[in-house]
């Protein structure tokens, strides 16, 4: 069983480290795991994006053309990927940025505020990780507390983001299933 | 110790500390660059040194320097870097010193893309530099397999006094997956005091060594090239490296793909075997020498129409394969070189292009 998350928006947005933690979180589960970025020659503010892949085998193509998931934190970012996900999976939509839908009828949309609830938490950066606990609380893709763990894990160095960041996931999680 | 997440780049230059190399010199170029920001920080950690060169044509004599001198030295590039280097490359293979180089490679040619890429599999193989000489050539399909491919190195340029080159394309560098780094790869480095100009502390003798490549007496060359033919012959008997995928059972086509390119077909290959088209690949994990052998044999197999080299080049490797094939087979190529890895699908619609 293989599943794909891309996690897609503006460069500074923190989507590479979303998508590792995720990564991390998965790999501490014992799977396998690939974390792949886009490096083409963006600038700050051009989008990023990041394709996790999650198997119980070896990854093969670590090239994804059609993943199961999308984060999308702004707007480029939903136009250009909410055609490309397979069918049942979710599209997690950050609505403080992104006014439209996908347009998807065959696919779990999550319509989140994710950038106002990190704000409400005290600092906007932790939208990616508000995001994060929303799609993995929709998604079940992996065990909740092995995600905190890995959560806990990132920011070991800077301990003053842990409870932050975990009050970031809980209120994204809360957000998921209301 | 359990798995690590890390950057191939990052692992690169950790497995280089993990196999006794604590001599880095580079210069930077994307997409490795985060081999040289890794390192700026953990060689000097390590007790290493890490220069930054003034260009990589430095670079490579700062690894001659280094490695005539007896150490284990590394550096790592990216295409356009390692055509700079390939001077040096071919000094350090006259020299007869051993030394690792890295290609992380991006589009070609000239300044290209910066994009994954295999467009420099004839450079690497074939002999970047001038004159007759040529490189080990390892390629890894994955991060693991890069780690495992970079602690290896040093002992076989040691064991060969030659240059060997780690040829991986952009993604082995910049996607993460998780690592470790087994300590039965770990080695000491092998002792220089009859060929390195190391100093005459430790020597028994009062002997002197002489790094050099120039012969300027024709029978000299003759034979100092007949000595490195003898190598590079040696090469091809005892390092041969590659993986079979599916070759066991029946198969109508064979691939064969490497790098990161294999693992497309992989996917590509379990996907058609479950719409009853069989195929099967051979994955060169060396590249020079190549597994003529092992290719050959493949597609003599008696169900075995067609054979098919898939690279991001614009067939480069599938001059390998046609020569190991001996016109038994038709052999075929499929590719992209602008940087976009081909996707799955497209690989299984080359493939059913092919049997139609």
């Amino acid at each position: 069983m293989q599943s794909e998350v891309m996690f897609a928006g503006f460069g500074g947005q923190g989507i590479l480290l979303s998508g590792k933690i995720l990564a991390e979180a998965a790999m501490d589960k014992g799977m396998e795991v690939a974390w792949v970025p886009s490096y083409g020659p963006e600038m700050r503010g051009g989008t990023a994006y990041c394709t996790v892949v999650i198997s119980d085998r070896p990854i093969g193509s670590p090239i994804i053309r059609n993943p199961m998931h999308l984060v999308a934190m702004n707007r480029p970012s939903l136009e250009k990927f909410a055609g490309v996900i397979k069918p049942g999976g979710v599209i997690l939509i950050n609505t403080s940025l992104i006014p439209i839908s996908s347009g998807r009828k065959d696919v779990d949309e999550v319509q989140i505020q994710v950038t106002d609830i990190a704000k409400t938490l005290g600092s906007v950066r932790a939208a990616n990780i508000v995001a994060l606990g929303a799609f993995v609380a929709r998604s079940k893709i992996i065990e909740f507390d092995i995600l905190e763990n890995a959560v806990r894990n990132e920011f070991k160095k800077k301990k003053e983001f842990i409870s932050l960041n975990l009050a970031a996931l809980q209120e994204g999680k809360k957000a998921a299933q209301a | 110790m359990g798995k690590i997440l890390m950057k191939g780049n990052e692992a690169i230059g950790e497995a280089a500390i993990r196999a006794g190399c604590l001599n880095y010199f580079a210069y930077p170029i994307t997409p490795q660059s985060e081999v040289a920001e890794y390192l700026a920080r953990r060689m000097p950690e390590a007790g290493g040194v890490f220069l930054q060169g003034e260009s990589e044509v430095a670079v490579s004599y700062m690894i001659f320097g280094a490695s005539g001198c007896g150490e284990r030295a590394f550096t790592t590039s990216s295409s356009p870097g390692i055509s700079l280097m390939a001077e040096g490359m071919s000094y350090i293979a006259g020299g007869e010193c051993p030394a690792v180089f890295v290609n992380i490679m991006r589009g070609g040619p000239g300044l290209g893309g910066i994009l994954p890429s295999q467009a420099d599999y004839l450079q690497a193989t074939k002999g970047a530099g001038h004159g007759d000489y040529r490189m080990l050539v390892l390629a890894p399909a994955s991060v693991q397999e890069a780690v495992e491919m970079v602690m290896t190195a040093f002992p076989l340029a040691e064991k060969y006094r030659n240059p060997v080159m780690i040829l991986g394309d952009g993604l082995i560098g910049q996607m993460m997956e998780p690592v470790e780094f087994p300590d039965h790869l770990k080695t000491e480095p092998s002792n220089k005091d009859d060929w390195a100009t190391n100093g005459m502390d430790t020597r028994k003798s009062d002997r002197r060594n002489l790094v050099k490549s120039l012969y300027l007496d024709p029978e000299l060359l003759n034979s100092h090239n007949l000595k490195l033919k003898a190598k590079y012959d040696r090469m091809k008997r005892e390092e041969i490296r590659y993986e079979t995928y599916h070759t066991e059972s029946d198969y109508r086509v064979l691939i064969v793909s490497y790098g990161t390119m294999s693992r497309v077909c992989r996917t590509a290959i379990d996907e058609l075997r479950s719409q009853r088209l069989d195929v099967a690949m051979v994955r060169p994990k060396t590249v020079f020498p190549f597994p003529e052998q092992a290719v050959l044999v493949a597609s003599e197999k008696e169900s075995c129409e067609q054979v098919i080299s898939i690279e991001m080049s614009m067939g480069q490797m599938v001059e390998d394969v046609e020569r190991s094939v001996r016109g038994k087979r038709q052999v075929h190529w499929f590719g992209k070189c602008g940087g976009e890895v081909p996707t799955p699908e497209e690989v299984i619609d080359a493939i059913k292009a092919l049997v139609k």
